[in-house]
């Protein structure tokens, strides 16, 4: 009746997931009461679950990505600790399998449901305004992504209660992740929570790319977009590209647990070598997916800061469109070890080194345009130029083992750790956090407050170099990746300083915590009035913060780069010039929860051979969307009445320039 | 000035503005734009299948190989269904175009039954495999054939039951624009699938005796 | 017909037409080309009239044809300069599929390039 599913799948016996469980489930339960007792169901229901809002679509991805990051961290903290204690003959506290589940965990959901939801968030919160539309292409559609994405989290949270998590590494390698070596159900938490977070994340790459193609305000030419755009655009296409290796390689992995297929396994004629070579011409776009849209950022962030345009505009485009191309011609380096012989090193070696000049083209081009700047030491430009010291420090490393010979000494040590925690985290985090802080004033109209955010950063800086500097060290003594315990005890040391390193940035993400509570407090002295207490130059900052839901009362009309500025230094009327006319917005839908509920049920069914649940959970969906198929009033109407009343309380705010 | 509501041009002079700088496009385009971007990235699923397909085709395991089981006049009959049921296809977007429901609604069958027949003649030749034993759990050639074949044969399936649900909504909604939109990109699908097949019959099937 | 195409729409639908004419002679040409290129492939595979080792570029060849004859005839893909998005997608998706199929055979072909074969193995233990 139940498939595999048993009480056994409750780990009674293991005390830390059974007390973080515990608390989890006091927590939520706790969260549900206090929402039920206040009555906030319907306004939750109305203006969130169902919302097909962009700019609130993008804040739920980017609360996701903050709230993962809370447990991606704990697996982080817990195998420093693990690390710091076992050396010699010391065992640690951790079992091996319970390890092997962290690191597992910790990378999945760091990559999956951190990077990729925040970086999402902010594209979706941002492109639209900085476009001058009012929506995205498809708006219920990207409702339906990010419900899609929380499902993926839900499955893979559920696992730490029910059943187990895998023990393969956030890229489950066959013939491990076969059902002959891992017959547990952790491997298919894994892959049916990313088949189904990964279409979401599908469906939301062909929504901003149509988005940024083919809906763009009047006069914005491709030359007039701003550069976080087009590196938008780069990393959309690179999901459209890129995911659906993704989605093919798990189901191949997939057919082969469930259907006894042949793809990857040891017997049979199968090859596991292939899945690695699938799967790394997913996983090198993804990382470019990644960092793309935190360049974006950091081109908004030095240009506004600097109070001087982007230096280099074509370059940075040239650069960017670049780096989406070339992404899809170096994934072998990932594993130059396999054994494809010098010849087919050699050109991915090369091909690798090739990548990095775009890559250095760009850095120039943000040190150009802060140079004869100047510049505003805010934290969001603190983080900007920690990016950039930091980043081509992992670049260099990265470009060090793009050199076959080096990379079959350092391939899976802890110098390859440190190299993409470098890249990653100095990269694509120091960017989420530099677009958290600029664009946070826009989303909830008050800024967050300017000491603990530099104090954060701190925290990461310099956590960051005190928990990776000695991998680098480590690595090149002759760690590996994925130890849960080493025998030689002169490396305790660096282990230890690690932990501190790890511990600084928990700081910093407690400080985060705090400022989030104490900018929410004295949100009226950090109130920003006028929509632009940056002095921006691009178009989200034209609106009221936060926006109206309508974003513009009169799409604009752009005539140039850095459309707002242009407008600013013409001393022009604001938007209002354009006589007004009724708006149509997109109602909302329950579609996107919907469908997610039910993807969530044949998931876990799936998970558990549960038959008729996954027959149930695939039928749900099926007739969400067919209901939805005959939904034929789409638009809310907004009357002139209230865009003017609107635009009168925000030109009133706004001081006469 | 252009201002668009839901992207909908106001004007029918030839604009000399760059295409561009036309600001948002007409409902229209951007659907089945974002129906073509869906489109390449189902391709890129099916690239991912050849790939392995390719790679592990000679994999048989010490089972049988492809020249062995295919028969290629039973392809050849799938092959026509396939495009005749393009053509259709095509026919019935006419008839769609000048609001014809009786024409639309011919053609749309024909093209489901054409389908439906590929499905009918796949099914049994993968049921003679299995019963041969050349089933997809033998060796890792059958594995990629039964999921490239099948893959295909399933978005096929999908495609018909989405012609069923189209005819339906044409015959509740009428000829609306939103309706018209989304048989403009059931036909993108359709067509794409027949461009899908002719790598599947060119490599699995004719390929197998190479 | 005050269709979106006739009010001079600046943007082309991927697969959107013309007249209902033209679209019908479009649908009856690329019916029968495609028809000749199948039967073309299939012939060539049964007869002994290609030589041997030209076949594979053969067949490939007659499969991007028809793959080609499908994009224009059915799909009206064109150079026109309002179907620009389409095109460059179609290109980028084609370089994605091209590398993601090529790349994999080279690469799983030449992963045996280290290996050395058993009887070579046996000989150098003697």
């Amino acid at each position: 009746m139940f498939g595999k599913l048993t009480w056994s799948a409750v780990p009674f016996d293991q005390p830390i997931p059974l007390i973080t469980v515990c608390v989890l489930l006091f927590g939520i339960l706790g969260l549900l009461i206090l929402v039920t007792l206040k009555g906030w169901w319907p306004y939750l229901w109305r203006e969130w679950i169902t919302t097909t809002d962009h700019k609130r679509i993008g804040i739920m991805y980017v609360i996701l990505a903050l709230v993962m990051l809370l447990r991606g961290f704990s697996d982080a903290i817990m195998m420093r600790a693990q690390l710091a204690v076992a050396a010699g003959n010391a065992a640690g506290y951790l079992p091996p399998e319970h390890y092997n589940q962290i690191f597992s965990a910790h990378g999945t959901i760091m990559i999956f449901f951190v990077g990729m939801t925040f970086v999402i968030g902010l594209m979706n919160f941002v492109v639209p305004l900085q476009l001058g539309v009012r929506d995205v292409a498809f708006p219920v559609l990207n409702s339906v992504s990010f419900w899609l994405t929380a499902a993926g989290v839900l499955l893979i949270n559920v696992s730490l209660g029910v059943g187990e998590f895998s023990r393969t590494g956030w890229l489950a390698y066959p013939p491990l992740s076969e059902i002959a070596y891992s017959p547990g159900v952790g491997v298919d938490y894994y892959l049916w929570s990313l088949q189904i977070s990964g279409l979401g994340t599908l469906l939301s790459g062909i929504n901003l790319t149509t988005t940024i193609l083919k809906l763009r305000a009047p006069g914005m030419g491709y030359g007039r977009m701003p550069v976080f755009c087009w590196t938008a655009l780069a990393s959309n296409l690179l999901i459209v590209a890129a995911f659906p290796i993704l989605t093919a390689t798990f189901a191949m992995l997939l057919l082969d647990r469930y259907l006894g297929f042949h793809f990857f396994t040891n017997d049979g004629g199968g090859s596991p070598m292939m899945y690695v070579n699938l799967i790394w011409a997913w996983g090198h776009p993804e990382v470019y997916i990644l960092i793309l849209p935190a360049f974006g950022v950091f081109s908004e962030v030095i240009a506004t800061f600097s109070g001087k345009p982007l230096f280099g505009y074509r370059s940075m485009v040239l650069a960017t469109m670049g780096i989406c191309v070339l992404s899809f011609m170096v994934w072998l380096h990932h594993f130059f070890t396999m054994g494809a012989g010098a010849n087919v090193n050699a050109f991915f070696g090369i091909a690798t080194m090739i990548i990095a000049i775009p890559t250095g083209v760009k850095i120039f081009n943000w040190l150009f345009t802060m140079y004869g700047g100047s510049i505003r030491f805010t934290a969001a430009i603190y983080w900007a130029i920690g990016f950039m010291v930091t980043f081509v420090i992992g670049g260099m490393t990265g470009v060090l083992m793009a050199i076959p010979p080096a990379d079959f000494i350092l391939h899976n040590s802890l110098f390859l750790v440190a190299h993409f925690h470098n890249v990653i985290i100095g990269g694509v985090l120091f960017g989420a956090f530099a677009g958290y802080t600029y664009w946070f004033p826009k989303a909830f109209g008050f800024k967050l407050h300017e000491g603990l955010g530099k104090a954060i950063f701190w925290c990461w800086f310099l956590g960051f170099y005190l928990a990776f500097m000695p991998l680098y060290a480590l690595g090149l003594l002759g760690a590996t990746r994925r130890l849960q315990h080493y025998s030689d005890p002169s490396w305790q040391p660096l282990m230890i300083a690690a932990l501190a390193g790890a511990t600084v940035i928990l700081v910093g993400i407690a400080l985060t915590v705090v400022q989030l509570v104490v900018s929410i407090r004295n949100r009226d002295r950090l109130r920003d009035l006028t929509g632009d207490p940056w002095n921006g130059r691009t178009l989200e900052w034209s609106i009221s913060s936060p926006p109206p839901g309508w974003n513009f009362s009169g799409l604009p009309t752009v005539s140039g780069l850095d459309a707002f500025w242009s407008r600013k230094l013409q001393r022009a009327p604001g938007a209002a010039a354009v006589p007004l006319k009724p708006v149509s917005v997109p109602k909302r839908s329950a579609l996107g929860v919907q469908v997610a509920f039910f993807a969530t049920l044949m998931g876990f069914a799936l998970v558990w051979h549960i038959g008729w649940m996954a027959i149930l959970g695939l039928l749900g969906a099926l007739a969400a969307g067919l209901h939805n198929a005959w939904r034929v009033d789409l638009e809310d109407t907004v009357p002139v009445s209230v865009l003017a009343a609107h635009e009168g309380i925000q030109a009133s705010r706004v001081a006469p320039t | 000035m252009i201002d668009s509501i839901d992207g909908v041009l106001l004007e029918n002079t030839v604009d000399a503005t760059a295409l561009s700088e036309r600001g948002p496009a007409p409902r229209r385009v951007v659907v089945s734009f974002g129906f073509w971007l869906f489109l390449l990235s189902d391709i890129i699923i099916f690239a991912a299948l050849f790939a392995a397909y390719a790679v592990l085709s000679k994999h048989t395991n010490g089972g049988l190989d492809g020249t062995q089981l295919f028969d290629r006049r039973h392809v050849l009959i799938e092959t026509a269904c396939l495009l005749a049921s393009s053509f259709t296809c095509g026919i019935m977007m006419i008839a769609v175009d000048r609001r014809s429901a009786l024409g639309t609604y011919f053609w749309a069958m024909l093209t489901a039954f054409l389908g439906a027949t590929f499905l009918r003649l796949e099914i049994a030749e993968f049921c003679v495999m299995v019963l041969r034993g050349a089933g997809p759990a033998r060796s890792a050639f059958l594995s990629s054939f039964f999921a490239l074949v099948g893959t295909h044969g399933l978005h096929v399936a999908i495609g018909i039951a989405w012609l069923f649900t189209m005819m339906a909504q044409i015959a509740t909604l009428g000829f609306r624009p939103m309706v018209m939109t989304r048989i403009l990109c059931f036909s993108l699908f359709w067509h794409a699938l027949d461009i899908v097949w002719i790598g599947v019959f060119t490599i699995v099937y004719l390929g197998a005796h190479l | 017909m005050s269709t979106p195409e006739h009010r001079g729409e600046a943007q082309r639908a991927p697969g959107a037409h013309r007249s209902g004419r033209d679209r019908l002679y479009s649908y009856i040409a690329g019916l029968s080309l495609a028809s000749i290129l199948t039967a073309a492939s299939f012939a060539a595979a049964s007869s002994n009239l290609v030589w041997g080792p030209s076949m594979p570029v053969l067949l490939a060849v007659l499969a991007i044809a028809q793959m080609g004859v499908h994009l224009v005839f059915f799909l009206h893909v064109s150079s026109a300069p309002d179907s620009a998005n389409t095109v460059l997608a179609l290109a980028f998706g084609i370089f994605v599929v091209g590398l993601v199929v090529f790349g994999s055979m080279i690469i799983m072909a030449n992963l045996s390039h280290d290996v050395v074969s058993m009887d070579k193995l046996l000989q150098m233990q003697r």
